[in-house]
């Protein structure tokens, strides 16, 4: 199944607001966590996730810090702020009003419950 | 392996090369490149061909670009992203069109300056007209090259229409304050017009007026350098001509005010096409100044609380506090727009706020002074606007001294600083425009 580009786009920062509500995390890892809630359905350009966290960055929804773990590799982790959190909030609240009407006028059953991560 | 390493720095070199992409975040990229490889050959494949699929998911590097560019609005700035050869192509065919906006602004003053009898006369209405002779000759280039409907220009036009009929039709006393207010913030206010087609007519992105007011501040730069140079090569000729009976002051007099009219467009083409020289020498220029600008506002803040106000405080020292106001606002609002967007606090941004609590203390100071002053000789025109911008510096510089010290708390994100400035803009346009039309009949045309 192709996944429209809009929506892919459209779902790309509550996505990612979400998997970094689990704990903070670092762009690769971000992405494989993607794949993984998606089935591989969802399937981004790597690169074009790093303008985004950028963006969020900007808006004060993440905070960056470079760590490298023990015997691990450097990498510049994000961590959601409360700013970050509240921002998730919003987005959750319009994609369940999305889903809810869509799942309504297909005749409910149908709709899988929206899973956005834990916030 | 070795290989590998070597197919990975040419990359990093390749990917650094793209203006909006900068040294971290290379590294950011590197790293994910060698996440993706490791998994790839943990799942077999040999090196060259995990490192070839790492690269080809990373996306390629024109829309890569793109994307960074977008987000990094600041940085791209110094150059435009899009296939690098189009574009030297295009600003060398638009150079001609931005001279030919020069030489307008040149010509327009030449012919009002021979209509006036310059410079055995210079009436009254020259000093009224210069600014609206020059600056719509500026947003006329702008919009060309921006490449802006007509009926866009129908705004700015409209403004510099009745700019012309306020300031000519006002029956001014001659040599009056109002006159001489009016004609000093007639430009500010013409300048703000500008904006217009600069912004393409998109007056409410925030995003926009940040890059309005980077633009104001690389066009001051570049006109600086110009006058400069243009004043040696005036004097330069003024001296070799002397010896063949040629009056240096006839070159003074008719080459500088020519000159200065055309350059206001050059310094904007320069700008416009010339972006990376300036991003690399603003930065520097504001990392120089602001932290000297706050050493001399420290030290003028102390030794005025230490020895008072007095006597001494006369109108045209607040006329030089004012200017000094104007120039901290004009350094934090210009350091702003040239800011990394890192999200954590740094030295610049204490020694920033040092500035502008300094620049408030004084500013306070200055407004006790001038209260005392109307209490005891009631209002003018001069101390009215001199009031005014007061009063309006003081909001800004108070709100911001508030946010950056939250900043610097890490309770606010950046981004509330500028959003903040971006939104007092249109303050400032409004306090000109009030200074133009309202204050000179409020007194009289005094």
């Amino acid at each position: 199944m192709q996944i429209d580009k809009d929506l892919v786009a459209a779902s790309a920062t509550p996505l990612v607001l979400a998997i970094l509500a689990e704990g903070k995390s670092y762009g690769y890892a971000i992405l494989k966590r993607v794949r993984e809630l998606s089935d591989g359905e969802l399937e981004w350009t790597d690169g074009m996730l790093y303008p985004l966290l950028h963006r969020l960055q900007r808006l004060g929804f993440v905070t960056p810090e470079w760590e490298a773990p023990t015997g691990g590799r450097r990498r510049k982790y994000y961590a959601l702020t409360d700013e970050g959190h509240a921002a998730l909030a919003g987005h959750k609240r319009q994609w369940v009003t999305v889903t809810r009407a869509l799942g309504d006028v297909w005749g409910g059953g149908d709709m899988p419950p929206l899973a956005l991560g834990g916030a | 392996m070795e290989s590998l390493e070597l197919e990975i720095a040419e990359w990093r070199s390749f990917v650094g090369q793209v203006p909006a992409v900068d040294g971290r975040d290379v590294d950011e990229l590197e790293a994910h490149l060698r996440d993706q490889i490791a998994d790839l050959n943990a799942a077999g494949l040999a090196a060259d061909e995990a490192f070839l699929i790492a690269v080809k998911r990373m996306g390629s590097l024109d829309v890569l670009a793109r994307e960074f560019a977008r987000e990094h609005t600041g940085r791209l700035w110094r150059q435009l992203v899009l296939s690098g050869a189009d574009e030297e192509r295009a600003v060398a065919s638009r150079w001609l069109e931005a001279l030919l906006f020069a030489a307008g602004a040149a010509v327009t003053l030449l012919v009002a300056l021979l209509v006036a009898g310059y410079p055995d006369e210079q009436p009254d209405w020259l000093y009224r007209n210069v600014s609206l002779l020059v600056i719509p000759f500026l947003a006329g280039w702008l919009a060309r090259e921006r490449r802006l409907p007509w009926r866009t220009l129908l705004v700015p036009a409209a403004v510099f229409l009745a700019a012309a009929v306020v300031i000519n039709a006002y029956p001014f006393e001659e040599d009056g304050a109002t006159e001489v207010l009016a004609v000093t913030h007639l430009p500010v206010v013409l300048w703000f017009v500008v904006a217009y087609p600069y912004m393409s007519g998109v007056l409410h992105s925030h995003e926009r007026r940040m890059d309005f007011v980077r633009f104001t501040g690389e066009w001051f730069i570049y006109y600086t350098l110009i006058a400069l140079g243009g004043g040696v090569l005036t004097a330069l000729t003024g001296a070799v001509l002397e010896p063949t009976g040629v009056d240096p002051d006839v070159v003074a007099n008719w080459v500088l005010p020519i000159g200065s009219a055309g350059a206001v467009v050059v310094a904007a083409w320069l700008v416009e096409s010339k972006q990376r020289v300036v991003e690399n020498m603003a930065p520097v220029l504001t990392m120089i100044f602001t932290p000297l600008f706050a050493v001399m506002l420290a030290g003028a803040a102390i030794s005025y609380a230490v020895t008072g106000l007095g006597e001494a405080f006369d109108r045209e020292l607040l006329g030089v506090f004012d200017a000094l106001m104007v120039v901290v606002l004009g350094l934090v609002l210009y350091g702003m727009s040239a800011r990394e967007p890192s999200p954590t606090p740094g030295w610049m941004d204490r020694i920033q706020l040092g500035a502008v609590v300094s620049a408030l203390l004084l500013d306070v100071m200055v407004l006790a002074s001038m209260a005392d002053r109307i209490g005891d000789l009631g209002f003018t025109a001069n101390r009215a606007a001199a009031l005014g911008l007061n009063l309006v510096l003081l909001v800004n510089l108070s709100v911001a001294a508030w946010l950056s010290v939250r900043f610097l708390a890490r309770s606010v994100p950046f981004h509330r600083l500028e959003r903040w400035q971006t939104s007092y803009l249109p303050v400032f346009a409004l306090w000109a425009a009030v200074v133009v039309v309202i204050l000179p009949p409020a007194f009289g045309f005094e």
